[in-house]
């Protein structure tokens, strides 16, 4: 087994799927305690479904992948705000959006090269499909998700608690949600090629919920789920790799294992 | 000192006008508080006075150093799982963010918040879950994290609504406390209507025709006041 994960390390495309899981994970953990407490975490869902229309479109087009896929769900992200704020069947919208793009996406992908392994990794993840360059851009971006999460820390706590008060006491909420909805568009797409469109959402939701089963502070929830999601990610990478099975998947498969054993926990201590 | 008055206000919600010609003062140390039935444009008014709403007509003057957003402001039951993982602690601090420019909390601002949970009697509960506290406990955490926003003025939306007798007690207990030991104003919005005026120095009535502003000894000897406290001015 240790044999197995030295000669993996070897890798140099594991190398990268490694490092950029533990930043992806690592933003999406924090950003979901967040999401979550605000319930807006089915919105990863939807915004990975995004995504890939989005990505698929762009193969088709012959673009830079991440170039496309970025600036869409951004788009995207700010419109499933707004529709679950103000429409009270926020949750249909989310899922007629989403299923359209996947759609859509499909679509386009059959027109033009037919589903080859490329569409598949979208859709289930793949360690294997992070290019360089993918790396190059991964890397930046989510240590700006990262250092920008800790600078407005407090505020997001403030306005995840209570947003009426914080309006009311004159905090600009407005700008505090329209970052938390980048920070999660970028996060998503960045994501989604090592976990998948289908499991992208996992990220996001399974560490803060995890860890809300033990932890009674929003400081501690939110560094137990930043421990919960990059330990998940790379048990999960290193099962996948030696049994051979898709990386999203047994990066899933853990976080649940998590939730199951912190359930546990909290049941025999209570 | 004079912290703040009302002009002859109008607003409207919805298209509706709600609000005609109100207007009130309120000096340090009061304690108004604003009654009226349900629709009778209670949190449209401190909407107004918080800043989030604009006035039809008439105008809203602040007393020279205060801001509409330097406002200690306790939101009506406000909608918090009692599942959200946060201490009384964290809840308290980010009551001192809103006139801060700091990104991190600095020392005044910790000071603050130490200070209004020792004043409200949680300092020993600032690690507790606020989900498991009891309904006056968490009513008292919100008030702290008002007061570190504002020490001037402090605006209460049906703050007893959700607590039993006794609680409801405790909390008048505290207010009276805090405006006489702090010297702050405060706003209370209710509909429990006998109950309020009697703890307050001077009442605004909303009505559906006319409006009633004065002391509270004024309230209870006007034909609106005598009848809606009803048996209890004429026993």
């Amino acid at each position: 087994m240790l044999n197995s994960i030295f000669a993996m390390f070897s890798y140099s495309f594991l190398i990268r799927a490694v490092i950029v899981g533990i930043l992806v994970s690592l933003c999406a953990s924090l950003l979901g305690v967040s999401l979550v407490l605000k319930r807006f975490s089915m919105i990863g869902d939807g915004l990975s479904h995004v995504g890939f229309g989005a990505l698929a479109i762009a193969g088709a087009l012959n673009l830079a992948p991440l170039a496309v896929a970025i600036p869409v769900v951004i788009i995207a992200t700010f419109f499933l705000l707004k529709l679950k704020e103000t429409n009270k069947d926020g949750d249909s919208m989310v899922a007629i959006i989403s299923t359209s793009s996947l759609a859509i996406g499909i679509t386009v992908v059959s027109f033009s090269t037919g589903m080859t392994t490329d569409i598949n990794n979208y859709m289930f993840g793949s360690i294997l499909s992070l290019s360089k360059g993918d790396v190059f851009l991964s890397i930046p971006l989510t240590i700006a998700v990262i250092v920008l999460f800790i600078l407005f820390y407090n505020r997001i706590f403030s306005i995840t608690f209570d947003e009426r008060f914080a309006k009311a006491t004159g905090q600009n909420v407005e700008i505090l949600n329209t970052l938390i909805a980048v920070l999660t568009a970028v996060t998503i797409v960045l994501g989604m090629r090592l976990m998948g469109a289908l499991l992208i959402s996992a990220l996001i939701i399974f560490p803060a919920l995890t860890s809300m089963k033990l932890f009674k502070s929003f400081l501690s929830v939110t560094i137990s789920s930043a421990v919960v999601s990059v330990l998940s990610m790379l048990v999960g990478m290193i099962l996948s790799y030696n049994f051979n099975t898709p990386a999203g998947a047994g990066i899933v498969l853990v976080n649940l294992t998590i939730y199951i054993i912190f359930g546990i926990i909290r049941f025999f201590n209570a | 000192m004079e912290i703040l008055r009302a002009n002859n206000i109008s607003a409207s919600y919805d298209k509706n006008i709600v609000l005609k010609n109100v207007s009130f003062s309120l000096c340090a140390g009061e304690l108004l508080s604003v009654i009226g039935e349900n629709g009778s444009g209670k949190s449209t008014l401190i909407k107004c006075i918080l800043g989030l709403k604009d006035t039809v007509s008439g105008d809203i003057l602040y007393a020279d150093d205060l801001k509409p957003c330097e406002i200690g402001y306790l939101p009506q039951n406000p909608e918090i799982d009692s599942s959200f993982p946060a201490s009384v602690r964290e809840i308290v601090l980010s009551g001192t963010i809103a006139g801060s420019k700091s990104l991190f909390y600095t020392k005044t601002q910790k000071e603050t918040a130490k200070k209004a949970m020792s004043f409200f009697d949680i300092e020993n509960l600032k690690k507790s879950c606020f989900g498991e506290l009891s309904g006056g406990q968490q009513q008292r955490v919100l008030l702290a994290r008002a007061i570190c926003s504002a020490e001037k003025l402090l605006i209460l939306d049906e703050p007893v609504a959700s607590l039993d007798p006794i609680a409801t007690a405790e909390f008048y207990t505290c207010i009276k406390k805090l405006i006489k030991k702090k010297k702050i104003a405060v706003i209370m919005v209710s509909h429990n209507i006998s109950d309020t005026v009697s703890v307050s120095d001077k009442v605004l009535h909303l009505g559906e025709k006319s409006n009633f502003f004065g002391t509270t000894e004024e309230y209870r000897n006007s034909t609106l006041g005598k009848r809606f406290l009803g048996g209890e001015t004429n026993a």
